[in-house]
């Protein structure tokens, strides 16, 4: 039984040290370090050894000392066992087994009798790994992004491995793509216009749906219960459905093309989710405080305005946040009503310039990472909000 | 009295909720019948403009009488197709001037001339020429002319509220294009898209669910592909799978996994051998699954977390007590407690995955065997420039979409009922 647990923590834990081991070397072969093997079976053996000499050490020297010179011990051989690599390299690869020491802590001879050790070993480094891996693959893309829009063409073909950032170079070098696409390309004009849209779309959609949603919430009326149900289902429907119809009648009343039309789109798209959300808040806002609001002589109008308003401040925050990042990342209706590059969205600029082969893809990112950076900023600022409404928002896309 | 009060309250809820339900029912449910009525005509592209009469106005000046002007009007039928019936045409002039040579379709009458051009065909297109001169012989400002417009006014057909129907359209979508396979590679793509979403998404939830420094660092990482715009994902991702210069083929090839770059998104088929098997995987239908998945998972994570976290800790607490593992306890605790939020969610992104779009279209364009439903609805639509085509294949995704809707609630009320 003993045996079982001790080895499966031998390898649980030396597969964790090579993957994160392997992806810093990867990482550091994006920098311009021409590695040309993982060594996988090295950094194996590594681990073993480190598992090994952590457990049989136990608790006989002080685990700051230990982890310190243990790491230090393995960085060394590690740096034998490898291609010749720089400092930093090494370095990294010190943290990294300090990283990964400091977290074997809590196992020693002791801890390897418990029951159900093995599992316990297996869930905690599958955590480990997981966070690792989930971190990884989901901000890499972005990582490619951000440096390839700042490296150059000829760069780039030269080594498409090379993602290392030239910071000798004057700032007007580095952010050559960003001049580019502002000058060039007039994405200056297209910011502004999809900030115009987007805005108006959550104004829009705030005017339309606070009422409802109240109406829904608190009032009685005959088709109630229909409304509130096919509120639901209309956002089943999907945008590509609509398109032909729209388009078809968009020509005839000359809509195309319009920002007006867009923001027409965009408001009846996004309603749904909107009363569908608010309404939700609202029911939950205690009735005797508008009681209060009719006793007072206010009409219906004063209660939302006076009482509903301010007392759902937070979900109409949430509700305009998600409402803003729809519209600001909607792609497909600015696909199809929009042709001329005067009333381009980011989006659909973006898009425009990605159909000429000839286009750089330095700017293509520099242009992709200026429609990112605000829904990016926007979601990591009012995090807590937008979770709400995305929870609560459910479907939509 | 209270009779009024809750006719006051039910006039008062109908004015709240006009405005909204108008909207939503001009943009979104309007269009939905709409394509009944478009999927049952032979219409193109280039027949939805109405034909407009149409003239420019060119002035020209008389050398040495400025007391005469020439116009020239260019009359034109603005569309190449169809006719223009009773074209009539109005323009005014100022006090004084009067047209020297008028033609016989026109008249003058009160300062203005009125003319019957009749029917216009297709393509139509004339010269009109008029002179006119002032009778006192005063000079004329060429530019008062030239800022007033003429008038033009004609019946033509709108070609799309014509009443002729036909029913090409739907022969073409289930007998011309592949009709299984466009549905086969639309369901292969719906259901491995939704099932890695939800999977990857318990996993994720599973994770963040545990106690760990920067846990909410990592919540908010795990959205990022989620609320991040489609189009710049999109190239992202198709700039790091490239064959030629992209990232994730070169460093494949640097470190010797591979030996020729792969090109995963533009080829349909790879062949694979596994333990001596060798079968076929759909290439590039794969990679966009697993982009659906990258992007989509977030989703699925969010709801199961808040799930998780409302599973009471006493159960975990209870179980350790019996001595459960903790594989035991995910199977008998946490399964169990998710699996409604898992049969909701499976449904939701289900049907948000077979309307998907723009991943698809701007990852591959449809091509190499990534060719769904909704991606066919634009290439008859816009590529092919067949709108009756593209509105046959939209009513075929909305049957579709009633009938999973269907079962859908079904299920959703037998889950109600079990809770």
């Amino acid at each position: 039984m003993k045996f079982k647990s001790f080895s499966i923590f031998l390898i649980i834990s030396s597969f964790f040290l090579t993957c994160i081991l392997s992806i810093w070397k990867i990482m550091s072969t994006l920098q311009g370090l021409s590695f040309t093997n993982l060594n996988i079976a090295p950094v194996f053996l590594i681990g073993i050894l480190l598992s090994l000499a952590f457990i049989l050490i136990g608790n006989k020297i002080n685990h700051s000392i230990k982890i310190f010179s243990l790491s230090f011990l393995f960085s060394i051989l590690y740096f034998y066992l490898n291609e010749a690599s720089p400092y930093w390299y090494i370095f990294g690869v010190f943290l990294i087994i300090l990283f990964f020491t400091n977290n074997l802590k809590k196992y020693s001879m002791q801890s390897l009798k418990e029951d159900f050790i093995s599992e316990k070993i297996i869930f905690d480094f599958i955590t480990l790994f997981g966070i690792v891996f989930f971190a990884f693959v989901i901000l890499f893309p972005f990582y490619i992004m951000l440096v390839t829009s700042f490296k150059t063409q000829i760069a780039l073909l030269v080594n498409p491995l090379d993602f290392s950032l030239d910071f000798t170079k004057s700032l007007t070098d580095l952010f050559k793509s960003y001049f580019v696409i502002f000058e060039t390309y007039n994405f200056g004009r297209y910011i502004l216009i999809s900030s115009v849209v987007s805005i108006g779309t959550v104004i829009v959609t705030l005017l339309f749906a606070i009422p409802a949603a109240y109406a829904i919430a608190r009032l009685n009326f005959l088709g109630k219960n229909f409304l509130s149900t096919s509120i639901l289902i209309i956002y089943m429907f999907p945008a590509i459905v609509l398109v032909i119809p729209l388009y078809t009648v968009f020509s005839q009343l000359g809509l195309r093309n319009s920002i007006f039309g867009l923001l027409i789109v965009y408001t009846a798209t996004t309603l749904p989710v909107a009363i569908y959300m608010l309404q939700g808040y609202f029911k939950s806002i205690p009735k005797e405080i508008e009681d209060a609001g009719i006793m007072d002589g206010q009409n219906w109008f004063g209660i939302i305005l006076k009482i509903v308003i301010p007392l759902s401040l937070p979900a109409i925050a949430s509700v305009a946040l998600y409402v803003f990042m729809i519209a600001w990342n909607e792609f497909l209706f600015s696909l199809m009503f929009l042709d001329s590059p005067k009333s381009f969205t980011l989006s659909r600029a973006i898009q425009y310039l990605s159909g000429d082969a000839e286009t750089p893809r330095q700017y293509l990112m520099a242009g992709s990472v200026i429609v990112t950076l605000p829904v990016l900023f926007i979601f990591i600022y009012f995090e807590k909000y937008l979770v709400s409404g995305l929870t609560a928002g459910s479907v939509k896309e | 009295m209270s009779d009024t009060l809750s006719k006051i309250e039910k006039r008062t809820a109908y004015t709240l909720v006009l405005p909204a339900v108008l909207l939503v029912f001009a943009i979104v449910l309007f269009p939905i019948f709409a394509n009944i009525w478009i999927s049952f005509k032979d219409i193109q592209l280039k027949d939805i403009r109405i034909p407009e009469p149409r003239a420019k106005k060119i002035v020209r000046s008389i050398s040495g009488d400025e007391s005469q002007l020439e116009i020239i009007y260019k009359l034109r039928n603005s569309s190449l197709i169809n006719g223009i019936k009773d074209v009539e045409f109005k323009d005014k002039f100022p006090k004084n001037v009067l047209p020297t040579n008028l033609d016989s379709r026109c008249i003058f009458k009160s300062k203005k001339i009125i003319c019957d051009f009749g029917d216009w065909d297709p393509k139509y297109k004339e010269n009109f020429e008029i002179k006119i001169r002032n009778i006192n012989g005063e000079k004329i400002e060429k530019t008062i002319i030239k800022s007033q417009k003429p008038i033009l006014d004609g019946k033509a057909e709108n070609p799309l509220l014509t009443t002729n129907f036909t029913l090409k359209n739907f022969k073409k979508v289930f007998y011309e294009n592949n009709f299984i396979e466009l549905l086969l590679t639309t369901f292969y793509f719906t259901f491995f898209g939704t099932v890695g979403a939800i999977i990857f998404g318990i996993l994720a939830a599973q994770l963040v669910n545990q106690n760990f420094r920067g846990r909410t660092y990592m919540r908010g990482i795990l959205l990022f592909p989620y609320v991040g715009p489609v189009v710049a994902l999109a190239y992202t991702w198709t700039l790091l799978l490239d064959p030629n210069s992209g990232t994730l083929n070169a460093l494949l090839v640097n470190f010797n996994i591979i030996e020729t770059p792969i090109n995963l998104l533009g080829q349909k088929y790879i062949t694979m051998s596994i333990l001596g098997f060798e079968f076929k995987l759909r290439l590039a239908l794969t990679t966009v699954i697993f982009f659906e998945i990258w992007r989509y998972f977030p989703l699925a994570f969010l709801f199961i977390l808040a799930r998780l976290q409302a599973v009471p800790q006493t159960l975990y607490e209870a179980a350790d007590v019996d001595g459960a593992s903790p594989i035991q306890k995910f199977i008998h605790i946490t399964l169990p407690q998710i699996t409604a939020i898992i049969s909701i969610l499976f449904m939701i992104r289900f049907i948000w995955n077979f309307n998907k779009f723009e991943d698809i279209f701007l990852l591959t364009g449809g091509a190499s065997g990534t060719r769904t439903l909704p991606i066919n609805v634009y290439q008859q639509g816009f590529a092919v420039s067949d709108i009756g085509m593209g509105s046959a294949v939209s009513i075929v995704i909305v049957m579709l979409l009633l009938s999973f809707m269907v079962i859908y609630f079904r299920l959703i009320g037998k889950r109600v009922n079990e809770v």
